[in-house]
């Protein structure tokens, strides 16, 4: 039981061969054959089968239904769906009933596809593994002693296991990307602004993005094509391309000529795994022999982007939780006696410790006496690492690097020390700060682990990234 | 810069209308203070003649008219999250003395 193509399973419902009905049934059974992988907070089992038998009917009238009719999909569970709860796997969410659908999903749904369930992710998608999910660590897919990776770990666990189509994730500093990387399938962010964050819950404003994990880039790039565009519920998203994200070139997929590609220095150098780098080397070495003009660049600012982006995000952060206040909406403790006492319990009691430690580290980088040594220097720090992106893309029109220092690490093997659960993020989080898009594609495995190749583009060139991810990953399986 | 004390910590939990345990200053303080110890490496860097980024949109000014936009949710939907509401409202403790 597996799914092909997104464009051959809506092909199917259209022709008749299957129903929608039927293809949410399929995806229910999976689920349910591979609850032991804990991806799953919650289906959205009534409402998918009413939308699957709507779309049934509609397509017996005649009526067109779109181009994903009848594709199921998983949502990460910080998108705001109708017919489950929407928990962002945190205590203080947990009976969180969306008043209103984000964009992404309403837009998905325009196109006749549905969704099935929600997946569980770090909570608040503060983390790298999604041990701080504040209900369970999914498991990887390819070994169950192992983090999938996070913050989309759900997500990226339903894709690789193929539970559905598709998953839609969210990537803050390599959210999507890294547990693309290990779990073996394609995530892609896209540029910053170009797919909708209203009904996302908000976790850094400035660097949040949206996009989908699958098992080839040709249905990553479909979805794209679906969610993105401006949005006048988000008033930072951009203007998308006029062409469809989703027509990519299919002749000569193996042919490179004419492409240079900047492989970055400084994400093979110390910390990383040596057989990952070499992996990420034998990768290199085919595209090169592919045709692509193949350079070495250094972007020295690079080994600071992690230290900007743990000053950035927890600043904002601590902004974007402060509106969990006990009254409005999320958990309110019963037991306080007045205002400030249930502000304090319910946050206390509501939040996780990550959560708890990225609200005081925002506190303590926008207080006043630290906030220029802190947060107005990471931010012009940023500016430096951006600068160095501008620049390496006027020599080059691709970068790439691995995706994560290592493979999926074992449960339990960093969730004692935050530093280094970070550091796991180091390949990921320059991309976020500077806003371009970047996509992991599989690369090969390492004693039977997945490891991914990241590929960058400059802002807006989305289209062309996922131009050369398609052919890469060709070249590359 | 210095050390995070636990008594720096219970001043950023008040700020941040935290409630935390003995344990927990202590545990955080450790924290945060090597996430802090991490991120000073930024403060030799040399950033003459940068100014900071705040946002990586290009975007400048998004306007919209000033008009009355309808939107599909009912005042229900809206409230059917808060903890507590009499008719429209939402009930909060009582904020002034």
């Amino acid at each position: 039981m597996s799914w092909a193509s997104i464009p051959e399973v809506a092909d199917e419902v259209l022709a008749g061969k299957t129903t929608a009905t039927a293809n949410v049934q399929k995806s229910l059974d999976l689920i349910a054959k591979h609850k032991d992988h804990d991806v799953i907070i919650a289906l959205t089992e009534k409402r998918a089968l009413q939308r699957a038998a709507k779309i049934d009917e509609r397509i017996k009238n005649g009526e067109d239904v779109g181009r994903l009719a009848g594709v199921p999909f998983i949502a990460k569970d910080n998108f705001l769906v109708f017919g489950a709860k929407t928990t962002a796997a945190s205590n203080i969410l947990k009976s969180f009933e969306a008043p209103y659908q984000a964009t992404a999903i309403e837009k998905l749904e325009a196109e006749g596809a549905i969704c099935v369930a929600k997946a569980n992710l770090d909570a608040f998608a503060h983390g790298s593994s999604t041990e701080n999910s504040d209900f369970m660590t999914t498991k990887n897919a390819h070994d169950k002693t192992r983090v999938p990776g996070g913050s989309s770990g759900g997500s990226a666990t339903a894709a690789a296991l193929h539970l559905v189509p598709f998953a839609l994730g969210t990537d803050t500093g390599g959210s999507i990307r890294q547990p693309a990387s290990f779990s073996g399938v394609v995530g892609y962010k896209p540029t910053y602004g170009l797919v909708s964050r209203s009904g996302v819950v908000a976790m850094a404003s400035s660097t949040d993005t949206i996009g989908p994990l699958t098992k080839t880039v040709e249905d990553a790039a479909l979805v794209l094509d679906v969610i993105s565009g401006k949005d006048s519920l988000d008033s930072t998203t951009i203007e998308r391309n006029k062409d469809s994200y989703a027509n990519l070139d299919k002749e000569d997929p193996k042919d490179l000529r004419g492409k240079k590609i900047g492989v970055i220095k400084e994400y093979l150098g110390e910390g990383i795994d040596p057989e990952v780098k070499k992996t990420i080397l034998t990768a290199v070495e085919k595209l090169k022999k592919a045709g692509a003009q193949i350079t070495e660049v250094s972007l020295p600012s690079l080994d600071l982007a992690l230290a900007v982006y743990y000053i950035v995000v927890p600043a904002e952060v601590s902004s974007n939780l402060a509106r969990y206040d006990g009254h409005r909406y999320g958990y309110s403790d019963p037991k306080a006696k007045d205002l400030d006492e249930s502000y304090e319990l319910s946050r206390s009691n509501g939040f996780g410790s990550e959560a708890k430690r990225r609200i005081m580290i925002g506190a303590y980088v926008l207080s006043s006496g630290y906030y220029d040594a802190y947060y107005k220097k990471a931010q012009t720090v940023r500016t430096k690492i951006i600068n160095e992106f501008n620049d390496i893309f006027k020599q080059v029109d691709f970068l790439v690097g691995p995706t994560a220092p290592t493979t999926a690490f074992k449960i339990g093997q960093n969730s004692e020390d935050p530093m280094q659960m970070y550091l796991s993020d180091i390949m990921t989080v320059a991309v976020s700060l500077v806003g371009i898009p970047a996509i992991s594609i599989p690369a090969g495995k390492v004693a039977g682990l997945p490891v991914g190749l990241q590929i960058m583009a400059p802002k807006h060139h989305d289209r062309e990234l996922l131009q050369i991810a398609q052919n890469s990953e060709r070249i590359l399986t | 810069m210095a050390d995070i004390s636990p008594q720096d910590v219970l001043k950023l939990a008040r700020l941040s209308r935290l409630q935390l345990t003995e344990e927990e200053l202590h545990k955080y303080a450790a924290e945060l203070s090597a996430i802090t110890k991490y991120v000073e490496q930024l403060s030799n860097v040399d950033v003459d003649g940068l100014k900071p980024t705040t946002q990586v949109t290009g975007l400048k000014n998004v306007f919209r008219e000033d008009e009355i936009i309808d939107y599909k949710e009912s005042p229900k939907d809206l409230l059917k999250n808060a903890p507590a509401i009499e008719k429209k409202y939402i009930k909060v403790k009582r904020v002034l003395g």
